[in-house]
């Protein structure tokens, strides 16, 4: 049923593929980093069918299951009623895709129809609530731990012997916001969950600056059982959740208050259900009445997708071709100067904030070795503090190891002063860091707002051809007398197939200028929050210095009026 | 005791009970212990007159390096007092006979103005030396000669040679990477360290009196080169190799003076001092590799910060109002602690590093004399052993009424003679050792306490600074917020 002819080859396609990248046995590059941006694009999909209630969970096959690292697979061909029927024709003759092939595998639009879980609803633009990050309105608050990682066992039985466990993390949840309806509550939740979370916002809430999820490491499956690694995973998902627990609309969001309440299996669904995002009444119509061409209404609230609607991407491809090259006037084109400027404004600053955290990491590294190397400094006249002592002769051996003794502690003591600033240090210019991390969203948001954009044009432009069609067929028809029959049936559809496209047009418009809006408020309150967040990390910082820098100051001027005696007698 | 006489003394009466080489020894043995209690004595009541008298020469300010040749007599005249009091108050002192008061003796020497000369591999830095004394031995009051850094390692080998058992004062590393060899900063260092060590000679109170630093600094160039290259030439293989010949020696005698030599001293405290000073050379290296990481890490954080500075105010650029101002403040007063941080660097460099380097040189030296006595050891045990077989030879033909009597007679005359002689010389090496430890030690804890006090200084100098610089910024930070 889902596993059509088309999806069938993606997938093979996909699969083979990546087995050449990864094994690098066929070294074909057009084919192999053609691979490559599919994969990327299946990433930004991310639409995992393993959960689909037909398919049994074992196709998430986790960790183990790198081809590099696992053990050859028994052929999968002998345990056919097992796979996915999905992927069972074209990948039953290769290894068994990893667990990230499969999480990001290419998704195909007609199969998720059936699974409806829970209705997004779409956010309600009007009145987005702009509040600091830093210090997010005194009455309302979430505060998200993340802890106690537990390896599990996947229930189903696998084809790949001992290699499906994963690890669940405690989601524990504080917030006195009315709409949770508890004060504190946990659930465990996998990192899969947090990619179907994060896939679902980004639907549902196209033009906000979300924040970008940890990513899945590319050595994952080596070192997932780690413990330093589940650690890392820790503290990324700890932060991420708290980064949307504090944006203002996505805090709010249903996805995410079943992420963080609803016990047991995530709810969400894995794939994008079209049919649960009707907007504003527009009716699904089943394809096959309309033109192969045509764009249902509900859909162009969506960004086209590679394996789900090959067409529309094609049309939208060559529209924006045709925008690029300027031949023919696009329809609609992006006209806010203010937003154009903006935009400019956000590229800058990126570039500027990805120099300025670099540099922050190097002078991070640099405070460091200054106090290692104090530190170093300090033992080594420890020793030889030590050492003088030991084989002192004459009193005047004795009085230069008490000297050194002083020059040492004071070393050691500077030493430790260096690192504690140094953490400091790290702990404020993370700002710079959380800023580059969340350029991504708005780069997301941007996009959103291109995409959509793109859609109305795609649609305008297809419109006015169909109106040309049709201005045609009528002046055809009216010269033919009576007209015939067949004449007259093409002209319904055509006037039918112009009546949809009208109404998709007039919904691609609304989520664009939906998405403007989102966009424009999330820039307002980013510059606030930047504001705020920015002033604060160079106070931070500059208090810090000073600080430190004092505590420094005092310590080796106390050396320096105890060794005072010998700059008197040397002047 | 009176102490002038004593080293006659000792010679003397260890010279009379020589006949067996493990007599000798056992005998030594007793002259060293003698020698330990003298220096004992010396020490506990001139103790202050000792510190002060083996003061280092303080390392020249930038200053000073910088003021012309003619503006040196303060440095030169607080010198010269600090040698008199010496000269006052030793009763060990020179050979030189007290002055009569109005006449304070003094001899103090200026390295100053490196200037590079000739090109590609034959390049190398001249320095301008000059010498203010009212010593009768010399000239005038005031000679300025050119010397190059082969000439002072003229001077310290000839000392080296002459004054056996003297810690030569160290001469600053001869190689240096190319790149770096024409640096203002290593031709800085150098003229400090080449300023130091004719310095310390000149206030030492034997090398003081050489007839070579005398030749030194006062002779013309085109002598100097012809006693170089003729020392070089004849006695010597060429200055570097001389250089690289002298490390594999006291590398060699490292081993040597383990225990596969069988004639070898064995008192125990001269052992203790030898494993000192071979333990401490260690020691000194890692305290000293350490200082100039520290200081190489101070231009890195420098370097860093400075980076930072920049990024910081492009990404400010992008910031409009107040905030944006603010990041262009921050960015520039991250620029000014760099240059802070890269002073301190080389203050550090110079006071600190350089200091402790020079301690390791001073070991290094101690560890060539020790060669040296060794060497000596040998010697005149070698000549007590043949002196042995003679008397034994002679005791022989007397018997048989030879007529070689007096043939073996004239010769072993001859023998007793260079035996003595080779006793004295170890004694003096000996006599001069156990005195000369006593100055090194105080000495460097002077030295060390003086780099102490000028790194801790320059630390809480630097860090101030750093306070003081960020301080600056908070109240424009608080404008910020409102």
């Amino acid at each position: 049923m889902m596993g059509s002819e088309n999806q069938g080859f993606e997938d093979a396609r996909l699969y083979a593929s990546k087995e050449e990248m990864e094994s690098l046995v066929l070294g074909d590059p057009s084919r192999s980093s053609y691979a490559n941006s599919d994969y990327r694009s299946a990433m930004s999909n991310s639409l995992p069918d393993s959960h689909h209630p037909l398919s049994p969970p074992i196709l998430a096959t986790p960790a183990d299951s790198d081809p590099l690292l696992a053990p050859p697979p028994p052929p999968s061909s002998s345990y056919p009623e097992l796979r996915n029927p999905s992927s069972h024709d074209s990948s039953s003759y290769i290894e068994p895709p990893s667990y990230a092939d499969v999480i990001f595998s290419p998704f195909d639009g007609d199969s998720s129809s059936e699974i409806n879980g829970v209705d997004s609803p779409s956010p309600s633009s009007d009145s987005p609530v702009s509040f600091s990050r830093s210090s997010s309105s005194g009455t309302e608050y979430i505060k998200i731990t993340v802890s106690n990682p537990q390896k599990e066992q996947e229930v189903t039985n696998s084809i790949v012997p001992g290699g499906n466990t994963y690890v669940t993390y405690l989601v524990t949840t504080r917030t006195n916001i009315p709409e949770f309806g508890g004060p504190e509550f946990s659930v465990r939740r996998r990192f899969r969950d947090v990619v179907t979370l994060s896939d679902r916002l980004a639907e549902s809430y196209r033009g906000f600056f979300i924040p970008p999820r940890p990513d899945k490491s590319v050595v994952e499956s080596q070192v997932m059982q780690k413990q330093e690694f589940v650690e890392q995973r820790r503290v990324a998902l700890e932060k991420y959740l708290r980064r949307l627990a504090a944006h203002p609309i996505i805090k709010k969001s249903d996805e995410l208050r079943v992420f963080l309440q609803v016990q047991g299996k995530l709810p969400l669904p894995t794939s994008t259900d079209v049919a649960s995002r009707m907007l504003d009444g527009a009716v699904k119509l089943p394809k096959q009445l309309l033109s192969e061409s045509v764009v249902a209404p509900h859909e162009v609230v969506q960004p086209a997708k590679g394996g789900r609607d090959l067409l529309r991407l094609f049309k939208e491809l060559k529209q924006s071709v045709a925008n690029d090259w300027g031949g023919s006037k696009p329809p609609a084109v992006e006209e806010d100067k203010e937003f154009l400027e903006k935009k400019e404004r956000m590229h800058d600053m990126e570039q500027q904030l990805s120099n300025a955290s670099q540099q922050a990491e190097s002078l991070v590294k640099a405070q460091q070795d200054m106090g290692e190397t104090m530190g170093e400094l300090g033992l080594a006249f420890i020793k030889l503090t030590k050492f003088e002592n030991e084989e002192a002769v004459f009193n005047s051996q004795r009085s230069r190891a008490a000297d050194m003794k002083n020059l040492a502690t004071a070393a050691v003591k500077a030493s430790r002063f260096y690192r504690e600033l140094n953490l400091h240090t790290v702990k404020h210019l993370d700002t710079l860091h959380e800023y580059l991390g969340l350029m991504l969203a708005v780069h997301g948001a941007f996009s959103d707002r291109t995409s959509a954009l793109l859609t109305v044009q795609t649609l305008l432009s297809e419109l006015s051809s169909f109106k040309s069609r049709a201005e045609k067929l009528e002046a055809a028809s009216s010269k033919i007398f009576g007209g015939d029959k067949s004449r007259i049936r093409k002209m319904e559809e055509l006037r039918e197939t112009i009546r949809v496209t009208e109404d998709a047009k007039n919904v691609a418009i609304r989520e664009y200028e939906r998405i403007k809006e989102n966009n424009r408020t999330e820039l307002e309150r980013l510059d606030k929050e930047r504001h705020a967040d920015f002033l604060n990390m160079l106070k931070g910082f500059v208090v810090n210095q000073v600080g430190y820098a004092e505590k420094i100051a005092n310590v080796w001027g106390k050396v320096a009026e105890e060794t005072s005696a010998y700059a008197r007698e040397s002047s | 005791m009176d102490y002038p006489t004593h080293p006659l003394f000792l010679s003397l009466s260890f010279s009379a009970q020589i006949p067996t080489s493990s007599s000798s020894l056992s005998n030594y043995q007793r002259s060293v212990e003698l020698t330990e209690l003298q220096s004992l004595l010396l020490t506990l009541p001139h103790e202050q007159s000792l510190r002060h008298r083996f003061c280092p020469q303080p390392p020249p300010s930038p200053a000073c390096s910088e003021s012309p040749p003619g503006t040196t007599p303060n440095r030169s005249g607080s010198r010269a007092d600090r040698m008199w009091t010496e000269q006052q108050r030793s009763p060990s002192g020179s050979s030189q006979s007290p002055r009569s008061p109005p006449a304070q003796p003094y001899l103090s020497v200026s390295v100053t103005d490196p200037v590079k000369l000739g090109n590609g591999v034959q390049a190398y830095i001249s320095y301008r030396v000059i010498a203010k004394t009212n010593l009768p031995e010399y000239q005038g009051p005031e000679k300025i000669v050119i010397r190059r850094y082969s000439d002072f390692v003229w001077l310290h080998d000839r000392l080296f040679e002459s004054y056996k058992g003297i810690f030569i004062p160290p001469l600053p590393e001869k190689s240096a990477v190319e790149k770096f060899r024409f640096s203002a900063e290593f031709i800085e260092m150098r003229r400090q360290a080449l300023d130091i060590f004719v310095n310390r000679i000149a206030s030492h109170h034997e090398l003081r009196q050489s007839d070579d630093l005398r030749t030194f600094l006062q002779v013309d160039e085109e002598v100097m080169e012809r006693l170089r290259s003729y020392e070089t030439g004849l006695f010597k293989k060429p200055a570097d190799l001389m250089q690289i010949f002298k490390d594999v020696q006291s590398k060699v005698s490292d081993v040597v003076l383990g225990k596969e030599k069988p004639v070898e001293e064995s008192h125990p405290d001269y052992e203790k001092m030898k494993h000192y000073i071979f333990e401490l050379e260690n020691h000194l290296a890692e305290a000293q590799k350490q200082a100039y990481r520290l200081v190489k890490r101070h231009r890195e954080l420098g370097k860093s910060l400075s980076d930072f500075g920049k990024a910081v105010k492009l990404l400010g650029a992008c910031e409009e109002n107040a905030l944006g101002k603010a990041f262009s403040e921050l960015g520039a007063k991250s620029e000014l602690v760099s240059i802070k941080l890269q002073k301190e660097a080389t203050e550090l460099l110079m006071h600190f590093e350089e200091p402790l380097k020079d301690y390791v040189r001073a070991v290094q030296s101690i560890k060539a004399t020790i060669a040296e006595r060794g060497t000596a050891f040998r010697q005149q045990c070698e000549l007590a052993e043949t002196i042995k077989l003679k008397e034994i030879n002679l005791d022989k033909l007397m018997l048989t009424r030879s007529d070689k009597v007096r043939e073996a007679e004239i010769e072993y005359r001859e023998l007793k003679g260079e035996s003595e002689e080779a006793v004295r010389r170890f004694e003096t090496i000996v006599r001069r050792m156990s005195e000369e430890m006593v100055h090194f030690q105080e000495q460097k804890t002077t030295d060390m306490g003086v780099a102490f006090h000028e790194f801790a200084k320059g630390q809480a100098r630097l860090a101030n600074g750093i306070a003081d610089a960020w301080r600056s910024l908070l109240p424009k930070l608080e404008a910020c917020s409102v």
